[in-house]
């Protein structure tokens, strides 16, 4: 009953932590689609130098750790005088990059795996090479990427406890200030629970996604 | 980038070196641990008795379905609560070790459930026993099936052992933060970014040579 009563007067502060966990979290992955599917068709069909920059893009972003790109972001430009106020920002950009980095890999290959002679039958047809992308080659991609997407998605939210070595306010940070100041484990807990239920929820939207997406298969 | 960026690198390269070394080690010695014991645990998990199954299914959505950056913590800072002291290496390899092996065994077993069942029942009829079957028909083609997936788990690994900075081991990353806010340098980022650049695309072309070689029979 104690525990219970002492859950009840920390669960307002974990509860402020875990909005802004959500709040990070829909930030970082609002743009990531969009963006991916941009990025996938420059690289497969843009010019040269482009998908040059954006091969060193995804090489590098998916190369190095989450945390030490946050860091970088974080501690490090300050010292080279970029300095961002809003810390908030500056850790949904790097979220968003990091995560459309693989997002972008992954769409290029769904992008690839689309058979030529699909672009063949279009010019036959007389569509422009915009219309054969848009209506043709990006639907079937979509559904051949996004079961892999739909995975990055699940583990963008656990990404988020990284968000905790910025002090900014979230879940994780709640849990640990605390578990700190009262000397007791129930924070973490509660933390661990409601990744867990958040994870689990996501786990059964995207279930629903993705069997609405292959109902054609 | 600063006056004497070499001369800063140069200085700074033992510390950081450390670190590296660090890394590394947690790295092999989370893998070899990891390997063998995903696969015993998928073999239970696939072929096992229902208890075993109902609590795999606990285990595996508990350790996939929160951070493991939480996970840390809550070992780290948890334990010392119940007055369990024990060696921070000890800790930190064992949460990396059950949470890998929570994704790991889960790829393992996909593989093993994927094979055939009539080749289960070909090596009863050539008089197989069970673990005969298993060690030397279904493991065999299991590890080849699974190779993609597993590599990209390892660097996955190797870039997750960077979150051992946060509760104050010191890895790569925690060598070069405490440079950086030592310093007010960015230099030592660069240089661990580069060292995990260079480590992941070393592991990356290793496993794309090995995955060519093996997938010759699939």
């Amino acid at each position: 009953m104690e525990l219970f009563n002492y859950i009840l007067t920390i669960m307002p502060m974990m509860l402020t932590g875990l909005v802004t966990t959500l709040h990070m979290y829909f930030w970082s992955a609002i743009f990531v689609i969009p963006l991916a599917i941009f990025f996938a068709f420059l690289k497969v069909s843009g010019p040269r130098p482009i998908r040059w920059i954006l091969n060193v893009y995804t090489w590098a972003w998916r190369g190095t750790p989450l945390l030490l790109q946050l860091m970088v972001a974080i501690f490090g430009l300050p010292t080279i005088g970029i300095n961002i106020s809003n810390k908030f920002a500056v850790a949904a950009v790097v979220f968003c990059l990091n995560n459309t980095a693989y997002v972008t890999e992954i769409m290029r290959s769904a992008i690839e795996s689309v058979d030529k002679g699909q672009y063949e039958a279009c010019q036959v047809l007389g569509f422009s090479r915009v219309w054969t992308i848009l209506r043709v080659i990006i639907p079937q991609s979509i559904r051949i990427a996004l079961p892999p997407t739909c995975s990055m998605m699940i583990n963008l939210i656990k990404d988020m406890a990284l968000v905790n070595i910025i002090s900014l306010m979230d879940l994780t940070r709640s849990a640990y200030i605390i578990s700190n100041r009262d000397s007791t484990i129930s924070p973490y807990v509660i933390a661990f629970i409601m990744f867990l239920l958040i994870t689990s929820v996501l786990i059964k939207l995207f279930g629903v996604l993705e069997k609405r997406a292959m109902r054609y298969d | 980038m600063a006056a004497g960026f070499w001369d800063y690198i140069v200085e700074s390269m033992p510390s950081i070196l450390e670190g590296l070394v660090y890394s590394v080690k947690l790295f092999f010695l989370v893998g070899i641990i990891t390997l063998p014991l995903s696969m015993l645990v998928a073999v239970a998990a696939a072929r096992g008795p229902k208890w075993f199954k109902g609590i795999y299914k606990v285990y595996s959505w508990l350790f996939q379905g929160s951070p493991l950056m939480l996970q840390l913590y809550l070992a780290y800072y948890g334990l010392p609560f119940f007055d369990v002291i024990l060696p921070v290496d000890f800790v930190v390899i064992t949460v990396f070790v059950l949470c890998f092996t929570a994704y790991q065994s889960e790829i393992f077993r996909g593989g093993i459930i994927s094979t055939d069942i009539g080749q289960y029942e070909a090596c009863q009829v050539l008089g197989m026993t069970k673990v005969q079957t298993m060690l030397r028909v279904v493991i065999p083609q299991t590890v080849r099936k699974v190779l993609p997936s597993t590599c990209s788990q390892a660097i996955v690994l190797f870039k997750d052992t960077s979150l051992v900075a946060t509760i104050g081991v010191g890895d790569l990353l925690r060598s070069a933060r405490a440079l950086v806010i030592r310093d007010l340098r960015i230099d030592a980022f660069v240089v661990v970014l580069v060292i995990y650049l260079i480590i992941s695309s070393i592991l990356v072309a290793i496993f794309n040579k090995m995955e060519k070689k093996y997938s010759i029979y699939v």
